[in-house]
């Protein structure tokens, strides 16, 4: 048998060198699976459990271990549905015209029309499919509420999410395999026959008459980051999931799929330096950054950290740090702000004056008092209100600092490190209506299928828009399995 | 109240803080129960405030398998154990007085005290007094024949003494609570507050999961199980005691005296939450042993198996004396039964019963800081 991808990227790379790929491997599986999922998160979920509902066999293949499963879904909380008047726990309504209007905004218009419609209109009948699978739902409740409206929040979050779909699927009979990589994909004129998996140290070959990829982007492959972003990289922190190689996502390229999505861009935060190096998640996040000011390491500031509310900022600043020498940042409130946003996991450095600050982080206390300095005289008087985009301003500062800009004065002195956090990668591969991958020729592929992160790029060209990400996951992923039990059974 | 903290205790007010932190920046679990918005509203967690959380969670454990930070994930944060070790700890440090707790506070000597001294303590005592004869005879179902092998003056005066300690200990026992978890003195005496406290107790709110769907115990699956053994347990202590005050109603006010007819309201009251109260022990001892070990407390284990056994030996003895209590065996029935029910009201103080004198204590707090809030 002959396979026309290998793959080789990051773990692969090296893996591949050990790995006889030439070698007929060593174990042949009997069973041919009408549906193979690869990947293990929401949208690969939402597809098997699709795929086996209109009476295929189903293989789940996931990379991670059972306690670790899920991608990057097990960091989420919520997803986004369009609805036209109060439904369960959403309040209001959301058009689909709005709904539409605020991806627009987020992706600056980078987003497949067609595909985006079809994918809002289809959210606002995600909730009651998902009820069906055991997940189940909350109120929006303290530092969400903003997003009542538009965000189905998930009971005790993402993974609770994914634990029901994990019990539905085996209660259906969809069979799971867990620290199953897959390897190599056998995809020869636009049609899958076979996957390469490495598990228990041995590979083996996986036949199935369809492949659904849902398997992520490729924020946990450093050397593929860096191909990308250089030697900056290193000083990345993933907060998303350390399984998101990207391997079936090169591989699919490598078979001559074509792409969507910026390859150079991913959704980056500013995230506390002191995370973990991977999978940190949600807590790694500090909220402070429109209440102080945000300097470098030679103590500059360098953007305006007042521009907007930071749900809609929070997301700009991963890109900002990246692009500041050494890729780290630190900001810095006083005793004012103490308290008026969600304790970041970390404490914060803290000392009595700003040339004892700088000392603790490694500034240059001169430079940061000019900086500060700088910064306290050009603060117009004004009525701080956070809640609102204030009156609080500075005057012939630049960068400036739009909103909530109070001297800082009050000690003492509060630094939270902060280093670029990405979540995720931009990067995917084009499919169509039917969740069908798009070869290089624009044709659909026969039987290959893509879901969820892997393919999100066709509709999030650029930005993102809260919950925006599993609204994708769960209408590709039940398309996707569907059409694949179509191609199977006709 | 001990004045020196245990080193468990301060190993484990160091893991509920940093369990905290970790949760007070994620909130995910923020749904299922009243701990995470009571978190959310503070910065810091002192040994106070730790306290009073853990005391305020009913250890529906949906937060671990929820939680994306659990085993393996390198922060391994355990939320449900780490509650129940603070709750055991709380159990010994406010018990009153502190040093019985020392004794009566360990499942050994709590189930010796129960189970054999206690009734042998019955038995010899109406063996002394009243007599071989009268102890094996069999006996009619006529008002009084309880007392022709126990004098009503020793069963009045036995039980109300201990009665009494017990109240008095379970009064400190929630005093020292409230102080402990920094409340000023009688600010818990707060009627609204209050009320929605025994609401919230009653119908166990906080084992619903959030939706009312249930909760993660014994395993990942929501389930209304445990809430069910605990109402039938609950409910049927309840109606037992109601039965008992009834009884002494009867006889002290009206003259009328045990055993009473199958269809009194005493013995109706009686059976009815006898039933309760074998169906619930033992339906809580059968999750038990079929739980997900990795939430649970293995140190609080033996205690809490030590306090179902005893109301199950307690509804267990109540009916069979009801079932026999014609018979010659009535007499040693009864003093197994009696040494049981003094047994259980000894080590209430000291034994698993306190969660509940805590439990309601942190839901008033509760109810009184999102009020206030």
């Amino acid at each position: 048998m002959r396979l026309c991808c290998l793959l080789n990227v990051g773990r692969a790379s090296v893996a591949s060198s050990i790995l006889p790929w030439s070698f007929e491997p060593t174990m042949h599986s009997e069973i041919i699976y009408d549906v193979l999922v690869v990947g293990g998160g929401n949208a690969a979920l939402c597809a098997a459990i699709s795929a086996r509902l209109t009476g295929s066999t189903v293989l789940v293949l996931e990379a991670a271990p059972q306690a670790l499963r899920g991608g990057n879904s097990r960091h989420t909380r919520n997803l986004r549905c369009m609805h036209e008047g109060p439904a369960d726990l959403l309040t209001g309504s959301y058009p689909l015209s709005e709904y539409f209007k605020d991806l627009l905004q987020v992706t600056g218009g980078r987003t497949n029309e067609k595909l985006a419609l079809m994918t809002l209109r289809e959210s606002s009948n995600c909730q009651e499919w998902m009820r069906q699978k055991g997940v189940r739902f909350q109120r929006a409740l303290g530092g969400t509420l903003h997003l009542s409206r538009t965000n189905a929040f998930f009971l005790g979050g993402g993974k609770a999410l994914l634990n029901a779909y994990y019990r539905a699927a085996a209660a259906m009979g969809v069979e799971i395999e867990y620290d199953a990589e897959v390897r190599g994909l056998d995809i020869r004129d636009g049609r899958f026959h076979s996957a390469t998996v490495l598990r228990d140290g041995g590979t083996r070959t996986v036949r199935a008459r369809a492949l659904v990829a849902a398997s992520g982007g490729y924020q946990g492959n450093l050397e593929w980051l860096k191909e990308v972003w250089g030697d900056a990289a290193d000083n990345f922190i993933i907060r998303g999931t350390p399984y998101d190689t990207g391997t079936v996502l090169r591989g699919l390229m490598d078979c001559g799929v074509k792409t969507a999505g910026d390859p150079a861009q991913c959704h980056a935060v500013a995230v506390d330096a002191r995370s973990p190096r991977f999978d940190g998640g949600i807590v790694t996040r500090v909220d402070c950054v429109s209440l102080g000011i945000v300097v470098n390491r030679d103590a500059l500031r360098f953007y305006d950290e007042g521009e907007d509310f930071w749900p809609k900022r929070y997301a700009v600043w991963g890109r900002l740090i990246a692009e500041q020498p050494d890729q780290i940042a630190h900001a810095i409130i006083d005793a004012k702000s103490m308290g008026l946003f969600v304790p970041p996991l970390y404490p914060p450095h803290q000392a009595g004056s700003l040339p004892e600050l700088a000392a603790l982080l490694t500034l240059a206390p001169e430079a940061l008092e000019r900086t500060v300095a700088a910064f306290n005289a050009s603060v117009q008087p004004g009525t701080f209100d956070h809640a609102v985009l204030d009156d609080n301003k500075t005057e012939g500062l630049n960068p400036p600092k739009s909103h909530w800009a109070r001297p800082l004065d009050t000690p003492p002195f509060f630094a939270y490190p902060l280093r670029p956090g990405i979540t995720f990668t931009y990067l995917g591969v084009e499919v169509d209506e039917k969740a069908r991958v798009v070869m290089k020729d624009d044709k659909p592929a026969e039987n290959v299928f893509a879901a969820g992160e892997i393919m999100a790029g066709n509709i999030l060209g650029q930005g993102y828009l809260a919950g925006i990400g599993m609204t994708i996951g769960t209408v590709f992923g039940r398309i996707a399995g569907e059409e694949a039990s179509r191609v199977v059974h006709g | 109240m001990s004045t020196v903290d245990s080193v468990p205790l301060l190993q484990l007010l160091k893991d509920g803080e940093r369990a905290m932190q970790i949760c007070n920046a994620c909130r995910y679990c923020e749904g299922f129960c009243a701990v995470f918005p009571a978190m959310e509203r503070r910065l810091s967690f002192s040994p106070k405030d730790l306290t009073y959380l853990a005391n305020l969670c009913h250890d529906c454990r949906e937060c671990l398998y929820s939680c994306q930070y659990a085993p393996p994930h390198e922060f391994g944060l355990n939320l449900p154990k780490v509650m129940a070790g603070l709750r055991r700890e709380t159990y010994r440090k406010f018990a009153w007085p502190s040093f019985v707790v020392n004794i009566l506070g360990q499942t050994g000597p709590a189930l010796v005290l129960s189970l054999l001294l206690s009734p042998a303590l019955f038995f010899l005592g109406m063996f002394v007094f009243h007599g071989p004869g009268a102890v094996f005879s069999a006996h009619s179902v006529e008002e009084g024949s309880f007392y022709r092998v126990l004098s009503h003056g020793a069963m009045v005066g036995g039980f109300g003494f201990v009665g009494l300690f017990v109240l008095v200990a379970f009064a400190m026992e929630f005093r020292n609570f409230w102080r402990g978890t920094g409340g000023r003195a009688d600010s818990w005496l707060d009627a609204r507050a209050m009320g929605r406290a025994i609401r919230d107790s009653l119908n166990l709110r906080y084992l619903g999961g959030g939706d009312d769907q249930g909760c993660a115990y014994p395993d990942e699956r929501a389930s209304s199980t445990r809430r069910w053994y605990h109402h039938l347990t609950f409910y049927g202590f309840s109606l037992c005691f109601a039965s008992t005050t009834l009884a002494a109603i009867y006889h002290n006010f009206l003259g009328w005296k045990a055993p009473y007819e199958l269809m009194s309201l005493p013995v109706v009251l009686g059976v009815v939450g006898g039933l309760g109260l074998v169906a619930g022990p033992l339906g809580l001892l059968r999750l038990k042993s079929i739980q997900d070990p990795e939430p649970a407390d293995p140190l609080q284990r033996r205690m809490d198996i030590a306090f179902l056994v005893l109301l199950l030996l307690t509804s267990g003895t109540g009916l069979l004396l009801l079932a026999l209590r014609e018979t010659a065996a009535m007499g040693v029935i009864l003093a197994v039964h009696l040494g049981v029910v003094m047994g259980l009201f000894l080590t209430m103080p000291y034994g698993k019963f306190v969660h509940g004198i805590y439990r309601f204590g942190a839901l008033i707090r509760f109810a009184k800081e999102e009020r206030e809030s």
